[in-house]
């Protein structure tokens, strides 16, 4: 079993560390203002961090002070008898439940490509369909959108209709199904093929580290391929599939274009996949009420703006603390 | 071992070996279904996700060849309506082209400097948690980004602040990290071997990375940077709300909306169905869907474009090791 430590062991200067700081002084004036430049540069990231939580919040705070009765009264888009925080659940809801759809389709897929890749496809095949399946990170949402749209939901039509006929006492699934399809399932479907390509490359990369040694002894020893995979590479690959899922969660919960085209909006806590009009999330409505928006209509999309910034950033730092506990292995490269 | 097995004489009493030796001469039938099956799966998951893939690109393609022309490219929509048959996206491409050139010439310089920071001199708190926010970054989404920037010129211009580089600052914001994370990988690949000769030589730090480990790696930077564009440049939300809609041609960045490429498809997808006159000659109902898809086709040609320059610089410019 080898471990790269390539990570953990920066490259910097291995003489400039042990020999005394000064030098000669031009050179040496050269070389701090470099470094400080560098290491400014990598400050300010943190800053620009740091400044996009500042200014949501500065731009939220008139929304977030004023009382409900002022925000119906003002926004014409505010839903009546309801505060900041009765505006903000529905849309919280509608995204995690987008979200959580998509990741429920794509996750399983994305093990079994990255498993293709990875243990199954001929070694020289390999790298291409890797690049294939990159392909489809590559097309911009817009486009996803259009697709889904115009092209996908009619024909997924025909299947939430059988779908309700079929399964529908489970009121997941309880009809009648909207046609045109434009319900939160058909977007579900849209964001699970937006996100294969993420959770894939991240599967694909801890599959391919699982420990060469443990699967030969698993195939010495008389397993099959499939069990092969069960015992030696999906139990070293388990929380590489969990950052990877919440990495697809993140991007999904952000996703606006594929939404704002394909869904047609309400404001409702419903499990009702099938039905138009129940679900709306949260940067679909910033884009579709933001540019008709009076000033403190703004202030309330930034609020709900804030809340999204909070979700997708405590999702990620999860999975990218999952991530980096694995010292050898970052979901990057 | 098996056939001295298979060959064992069988006598009176049941033979202890007979499962084993069915063990040792095939897996049995349960297990090797199972095999079959998940083996089924894994290819039946690869080929559903080729679906999106060949159906995007056959049904952008098959829309969008009839509308895309050069007239289509080389005019705006300035004194075009209804199902009038005329309208480009010139106007879109400029704005797009401008746009995404103000943010990488915001997101390369700090991109670059922070990844240099991270290979060449970084160690301890700083660097361990400048590493692991740029990776946090990358899953900002972009509309989050969006209302950022919105925000920042909104404390210096005022609330409604609309024009170009606000969408920059946007796409920067989404740009930076992944500019940082792919530069950071060259820097890395650059061999240890290569600084310690100049350094032996008396050659200062800051000129090492200049001429030698930058030099090395530009090859690899110069992909990162193409892959970066052309992910940003298909962005949609931020722009939609920084920059807005027009229908003319603007080429100042600095003043007044500007159309993209992208947000261009959205805007035609939402007009939706032309109204047209029972017996207009020059009126398509479907105009607007048509624009929309002869626009997504110039979009994925441009993304596809930026991907592929990406991929022959490092192929043509890169020192064979680093590849």
């Amino acid at each position: 079993m080898t471990t790269t430590t390539r990570r953990s062991q920066p490259v910097g200067s291995p003489v400039g560390e042990r020999t005394p700081r000064r030098r000669r002084w031009p050179e040496g004036r050269a070389s701090r203002a470099f470094r400080w430049l560098s290491t400014g540069a990598g400050a300010l990231i943190l800053l620009v961090l740091a400044a996009v939580a500042l200014f949501l919040m500065i731009r939220a705070w008139p929304a977030m002070t004023a009382g409900g009765d002022v925000l119906a009264d003002e926004i014409s888009w505010f839903p009546d008898d309801s505060s900041l925080l009765g505006f903000i659940g529905p849309l919280v809801f509608g995204t995690l439940l987008a979200a959580a759809l998509a990741l429920v389709i794509a996750t399983p897929i994305s093990i079994g490509i990255a498993l293709f890749i990875s243990h199954y496809a001929p070694r020289r095949l390999a790298n291409g369909l890797g690049y294939m399946v990159d392909l489809l990170a590559a097309i911009p949402s817009v486009i996803y959108g259009l697709w889904g749209a115009i092209w996908l939901a009619p024909r997924l039509e025909p299947a939430w209709q059988w779908l309700s006929g079929t399964l529908g006492f489970i009121p997941l699934f309880a009809g009648p199904a909207s046609d045109p399809p434009r319900v939160i399932l058909t977007v579900a479907v849209v964001l699970g093929a937006m996100i294969l390509p993420i959770i894939t490359a991240v599967c694909r990369e801890v599959f391919l580290q699982a420990p060469r040694l443990h699967e030969e002894a698993a195939l010495a020893l008389g397993a099959t391929r499939w069990e092969m995979i069960r015992m030696a590479v999906l139990p070293f690959g388990r929380s590489g599939i969990v950052s990877a899922a919440m990495l697809g969660l993140g991007r999904a919960l952000g996703e606006t274009m594929a939404v704002l085209m394909i869904l047609s909006p309400g404001a409702l806590y419903s499990f009702n996949l099938l039905r138009a009009g129940q679900h709306q999330t949260i940067a679909a409505n910033i884009a579709l009420q933001f540019p008709e928006a009076n000033p403190l209509g703004v202030s309330a999309l930034i609020a709900t703006g804030l809340a999204l910034f909070v979700i997708t950033l405590a999702v990620n730092m999860a999975a990218r603390a999952i991530v980096a506990r694995r010292k050898d292995f970052s979901g990057a490269n | 071992m098996a056939t001295a097995l298979t060959g064992a004489p069988t006598g009176a009493a049941p033979d202890p070996s007979a499962d084993t030796r069915a063990m040792l001469a095939g897996t049995d039938r349960h297990r090797r279904v199972t095999d079959r099956v998940m083996t089924g799966m894994v290819v039946l998951a690869f080929l559903i996700a080729l679906v999106p893939l060949v159906s995007v690109s056959w049904t952008v393609v098959s829309n969008g060849i009839e509308r895309f022309s050069p007239y289509f490219l080389s005019v705006s929509m300035r004194g075009v309506f209804g199902g009038m048959d005329a309208g480009g996206i010139y106007h879109a491409i400029m704005g797009t082209l401008l746009i995404t050139a103000v943010a990488a010439l915001i997101s390369v310089p700090i991109g670059l400097l922070a990844a240099i920071y991270l290979v060449e001199y970084g160690r301890g708190a700083l660097a361990r948690w400048v590493t692991f926010f740029v990776d946090v970054m990358t899953g900002i989404p972009s509309i989050v980004a969006g209302l950022f920037a919105y925000a920042l010129f909104a404390v210096v211009f005022g609330p409604g602040v609309r024009f170009g580089v606000v969408g920059s600052v946007a796409l920067s914001v989404l740009m930076i990290p992944v500019v940082v994370r792919s530069c950071e990988e060259m820097l890395r690949l650059v061999p240890n071997e290569l600084r310690e000769a100049a350094y032996a030589l008396g050659v200062p730090k800051w000129l090492v990375i200049i001429k030698v480990v930058l030099r090395t790696a530009i090859a690899g930077i110069g992909t990162g940077i193409m892959l970066a564009v052309a992910r940003v440049i298909g962005e949609t939300a931020p722009l939609l709300i920084t920059v807005g809609v027009i229908d003319s041609i603007n080429f100042n960045v600095f003043e007044g909306r500007m159309m993209t490429l992208p947000v261009y498809v959205y805007r035609q997808y939402s007009q939706g169905l032309a109204p047209c006159a029972a017996d207009a000659t020059d009126c398509i109902t479907t105009i607007n869907y048509d624009r929309a898809w002869a626009a997504a086709l110039t979009l994925i040609l441009i993304v596809m474009l930026l991907n592929l320059i990406g991929r022959l610089i490092s192929r043509f410019f890169a020192p064979p090791t680093l590849r």
